[in-house]
This record gives C-alpha cells, sequence and structure tokens, in this order.
C-alpha cells in the first residue's frame, strides 16, 4: 500500500487521534499521533490484515528544542513490503508515551535507550532501566539543554 | 516443598548436606568470549541457564550527542568508523547515503561501484573476523589464522586505496576521498580468485568439523517469527530461514544491476535458525560477495570520483530514515536537519544492538558453555551496540 493508503485507512479508524499524511521530500512521510493512542494505533497496524507492519525498523527519541520531546517510529512490514513513520510528541515536563514493547519485542531496547538518553516515560515498560549510561547517572544526555556534570560519584569529571 | 526434602536427603561423604538453589553469575565484561565488554548476568541452575541479562554500555562513546556537535556533515564520517569497527565502510557508506538523500545529490556511476566493491570486501573480511573467532569460542584456534591471513589480503587493499587499514574515512558525502589506485582492480580480481578455494579450506578445516557441528548444531534455536518481532537483521534474520537481504528487497545504489543470490539458513545439520546456520550464511554470503565484487569490477565505469563532494553542506529542513545491508544487518541512521550546516539528530539504528536484545530469548534451557556458542554466533561488535 501506499503511504496515502495506509494514512486514509488509519484515519478512517482513528479519526482525530492521528494527523493526516505529511509528505515534504526528501523526508519521509509521516503521521502524528496523539501520545495517548500510541499503543492502539500501533497494534492496530500490527495487526491488521492489509497493513501487517511486523517490523520495527528504528525506535528514535527526539528533543526538538520547543519545550517538547518526541518519538519516532520507523515501521516496515515484511510481508506487504510497504513502510510507514509516526510520530509522537510530548511536552518536556511531562514526558510519557505508552510502551510498544509488547507490540514489537524489539522496542524494548530500544525504549530503554530513549528513556536513557532523551528521557521519554515509556508508561507501561516492563523494565525501564538505562542501558548505556551507568544505572546511577544523572540527566538524560540527549537533551539539547543538558549540561555535561562536573562530578560523577564524587569524582572529578576530566572533560 | 518436595524439593528442599531431597535437599535434606544429599548429605556428602563427611555428612554435610548439600544445598541446591540457582546461582546468579556474571560472564564478563572481560571474559574472552563475550567478544568486547559486554557484561551477561546468569542466572544458572548448576550447568543449566536459567535466565539471561545483558548488561551493555561500557563502550558508550556518546556518538550521537557527538554528531549533533559537530560543525559540518562530513565531520561525523570518522566517528561512524569507529561505531562498526571492524566493518567501517559499510558504517560510512549508510551515513553518506542519509545525508545524500537529504541534499537530493546524483551520485557518480564510477563512486557506486566503487562503493559496493568496497562495502563487499568489508563484508568479506568481517565475516572472516566472525568466522575465526567463532571457532576461537569453541575451540577451534587454526581456522582463526586462516581467516586473519586472508582478511590481511583485504586490508592490503584497502590500505592501498585510502592509506588505512581499519578507519578508513574513505566514503565520503558525495562521493570517496581517493580514486582507486593503479593496479587495484587487478589486485582485486586476484583476491576474488585466490578467495574462493581458500574458502574451501574453511570448510573442511571448520565448518563440516564434527566437534563444531556438534557444539553449534540445534543450539540456540531462533524462529523466524521471533526473529522478525525483534526486528534481527543480516545473517541472523536469513539464517532462521527469512529470505530478506536489504541489498535486494530495499534495493540501493547498484546492487539491482549485479547478479547474486540471497543465502539463508537450511538447517542442513540440524535446525533451522541454530547456530550452525548463522555460521553457515555467513560462509556462504563471502562466496556471493566474491561474485559481486568481480561483476562490479567488470563493469567499473571510469569518471571522477570527487565531482560530486558538495563543497557546503546545508540539507532542508528534513529527517530522513535510511538503511543498508551491514555485515551484520540492517544498519539505518535517523537524521534531522534543521536547516543549517550541523545535524540536529543523528540517530544509528545498529544491527548488533537489535541482534543483541534476543539473546534472553534463545540461550534459556542451554548449558553455559553454549551460550559461549550463541554469544559468538550472533556476532555482536561492542564499538556499534555501546556507540
Amino acid at each position: 500500500m501506499t503511504p496515502q493508503e495506509i494514512a486514509a485507512k488509519l484515519k478512517a479508524r482513528f479519526g482525530e487521534a492521528i494527523s493526516d499524511l505529511k509528505e515534504a521530500p526528501p523526508s519521509d512521510p509521516f503521521i502524528s499521533i496523539q501520545s495517548l493512542r500510541v499503543k492502539d494505533v500501533a497494534a492496530f497496524l500490527r495487526s491488521d490484515p492489509d497493513l501487517e507492519f511486523d517490523y520495527l525498523m528504528c525506535l528514535s527519541g527526539m528533543d526538538y528544542n520547543n519545550g517538547n520531546l518526541g518519538v519516532v517510529y520507523n515501521l516496515y512490514s515484511m510481508t506487504k513490503r510497504h513502510k510507514l513513520t509516526l510520530r509522537v510528541e510530548v511536552p518536556k515536563a511531562d514526558p510519557k508515551v505508552p510502551s510498544v514493547e509488547s507490540i514489537w519485542r524489539t522496542a524494548d531496547w530500544h525504549e530503554r535507550e530513549a528513556y536513557d538518553l532523551v528521557g521519554i516515560v515509556f508508561a507501561g515498560h516492563p523494565d525501564l532501566r538505562r542501558i548505556l549510561c551507568p544505572y546511577d547517572w544523572e540527566g538524560h544526555p540527549l537533551q539539547k539543554d543538558y549540561k555535561v556534570p562536573e562530578f560523577y560519584q564524587g569524582m572529578k569529571v576530566p572533560y | 516443598m518436595a524439593q528442599i526434602e531431597t535437599i535434606e536427603s544429599q548429605k556428602t561423604s563427611i555428612g554435610k548436606t548439600v544445598r541446591t538453589e540457582e546461582m546468579i553469575i556474571n560472564m564478563g565484561p572481560q571474559h574472552p568470549s563475550t567478544h568486547g565488554v559486554l557484561r551477561l548476568e546468569l542466572v544458572v541452575d548448576g550447568e543449566i541457564v536459567v535466565e539471561v541479562i545483558p548488561h551493555i554500555g561500557y563502550l558508550h562513546r556518546c556518538f550521537e550527542k557527538h554528531a549533533e556537535s559537530m560543525a559540518n556533515y562530513q565531520q561525523v564520517i570518522p566517528y561512524c568508523d569507529r561505531l562498526d569497527y571492524i566493518s567501517s565502510m559499510s558504517m560510512d557508506w549508510a551515513y553518506a547515503m542519509a545525508v545524500e538523500k537529504m541534499l537530493g545529490i546524483k551520485i557518480p556511476e564510477r563512486v557506486e561501484y566503487i562503493r559496493v566493491v568496497m562495502a563487499e570486501l568489508q563484508r568479506i573480511a568481517s565475516h572472516l573476523i566472525a568466522l575465526g573467532t567463532y571457532g576461537l569460542d569453541v575451540g577451534a584456534f587454526t581456522p582463526f589464522l586462516y581467516c586473519f591471513r586472508d582478511r590481511e589480503r583485504i586490508l592490503d587493499l584497502f590500505e592501498m586505496t585510502c592509506g588505512a587499514r581499519l578507519l578508513y574515512n574513505y566514503i565520503w558525502v558525495g562521493g570517496v576521498s581517493h580514486d582507486l589506485p593503479p593496479g587495484f582492480v587487478e589486485k582485486a580480481r586476484d583476491f576474488c580468485r585466490y578467495f574462493r578455494p581458500s574458502l574451501k579450506e574453511i570448510n573442511d578445516l571448520l565448518t563440516y568439523n564434527k566437534i563444531f557441528i556438534e557444539r553449534t548444531a540445534d543450539v540456540g534455536i531462533l524462529p523466524a517469527d521471533v526473529a522478525i518481532n525483534y526486528a534481527c537483521s543480516g545473517p541472523m534474520l536469513r539464517a532462521s530461514g527469512v529470505n530478506f537481504d536489504l541489498r535486494r528487497d530495499d534495493p540501493y545504489s547498484v546492487y539491482d544491476r549485479l547478479d547474486w543470490e540471497v543465502q539463508i539458513g537450511k538447517g542442513d545439520v540440524g535446525t533451522v535458525g541454530d547456530c550452525w546456520d548463522r555460521y553457515m550464511v555467513r560462509v556462504r554470503e563471502m562466496e556471493q560477495s566474491a561474485a559481486i565484487i568481480e561483476q562490479a569490477l567488470e563493469q567499473l565505469p571510469s569518471g571522477d570520483v570527487s565531482a560530486a563532494i558538495p563543497k557546503r553542506i546545508r540539507p532542508p529542513v528534513c529527517d530522513v530514515y535510511v538503511r543498508s545491508e551491514s555485515p551484520r544487518g540492517e544498519i539505518g541512521f535517523y537524521v534531522v536537519s534543521d536547516g543549517t550546516g550541523s545535524p540536529f539528530r543523528v540517530k544509528a539504528r545498529s544491527p548488533a544492538f537489535v541482534n543483541l536484545s534476543v539473546l534472553p530469548e534463545i540461550c534459556k534451557g542451554y548449558m553455559i558453555a553454549d551460550l559461549v556458542a550463541i554469544v559468538g554466533s550472533v556476532d555482536i561488535v561492542l564499538g556499534e551496540v555501546d556507540r
């Protein structure tokens, strides 16, 4: 299916919860979704026989530097061979996004990484620990206003 | 409570009772069979693995943060080299393709062919390391030396092209840093001719070795649906019987003009998706890569390799996700531009990171010694897992 057909199908199912397909080459065409509906949309994309998005290529945490954090999902279907990009934005003060770990198991580590580096809290993730930084690290390094801490565990960081 | 009764009845010959319970042990971060600094927290019942909890991040070098703070897009490439340091060409290429897509520039044909040749040579070199060290993991030392002997020839080819043997900084946005040196084409052809018989040597030494088969067949079976659910890619996915290769199924560069076959696991000596299949897919892929190199050298057009390298890179406001097939699987770069000269966000979707995440799923119920075989068959490079 083309991105337009996929977007029309999603729009018919979810209405206001999702935006229209936004196309601006060279960007990949994408759809924005309301953060609360992420899991429903994901479950539908995965299970609908016409869509069958069974392969989550990439999940990226974003800091848009406008007071919002975000998550970008790049989906692919191994059977139907089509792609889709989803985007969700959440305010930095309350960066909660439902976890899609139960829909695509690969999201487990991707979400831990997005939590670790960007600070997005994935509600419903069974094991939301830091993954790349040490467990007791403070702050989320990929946030745009992140400052490298002067001390780690009372030791001066030579930087 | 039946278990406790048996425990109490187990007495040693000097009358001491034996406690039998699950135990937590650490494998790594400095364990030789973890291929770098990976720590596996194992819950074991005697020799049987009950649960595996991987701990990564020991090699985290803030690639993404560094990329954001670079003054321009080309400067990120040396950092890409250091992601997967034993297949740097593939990393550079994937990043370069992402930025080229943002800029919408057309790459000269010669550059495309040179990139294909380099990437396939790199695939052979990387698989040789994978196979050699895998032999080491399960106790075969000799194949390792044979693999490194052959890899040396590929490194010589890289060295004569760009001066570096490991971290090349060769594939740039819009082109490559140097044209092929005189004599490269002949030397590369010589290598392909030389390589096929030496592949047979590796097969004789290791692939069909009875001990090796005993150690790897029917171990760490990864079913196809689990592989897709965990978004495994590369040899890991293909060994599970999924006929999928980005070079063919999401074609980029000039792969559609070359004739080769995607190799999948068939369960020749065990079950589809076991360690031996993952190993064997790599062996067969090297043969295909040699065929690709020969064809690409045959079709290599002439031209200028630096004509399309932009003086200043300033993509429009956009974001792209571009993926390609590295020796380990799908390397994807999600690059976001805010219209300035330096990237707003670079996310590397590294294949080894994703492939490793399936480990807890495929290790349960095997012996600790099998775990070593399973970790080796995933072929991780920690530089890329931790970024």
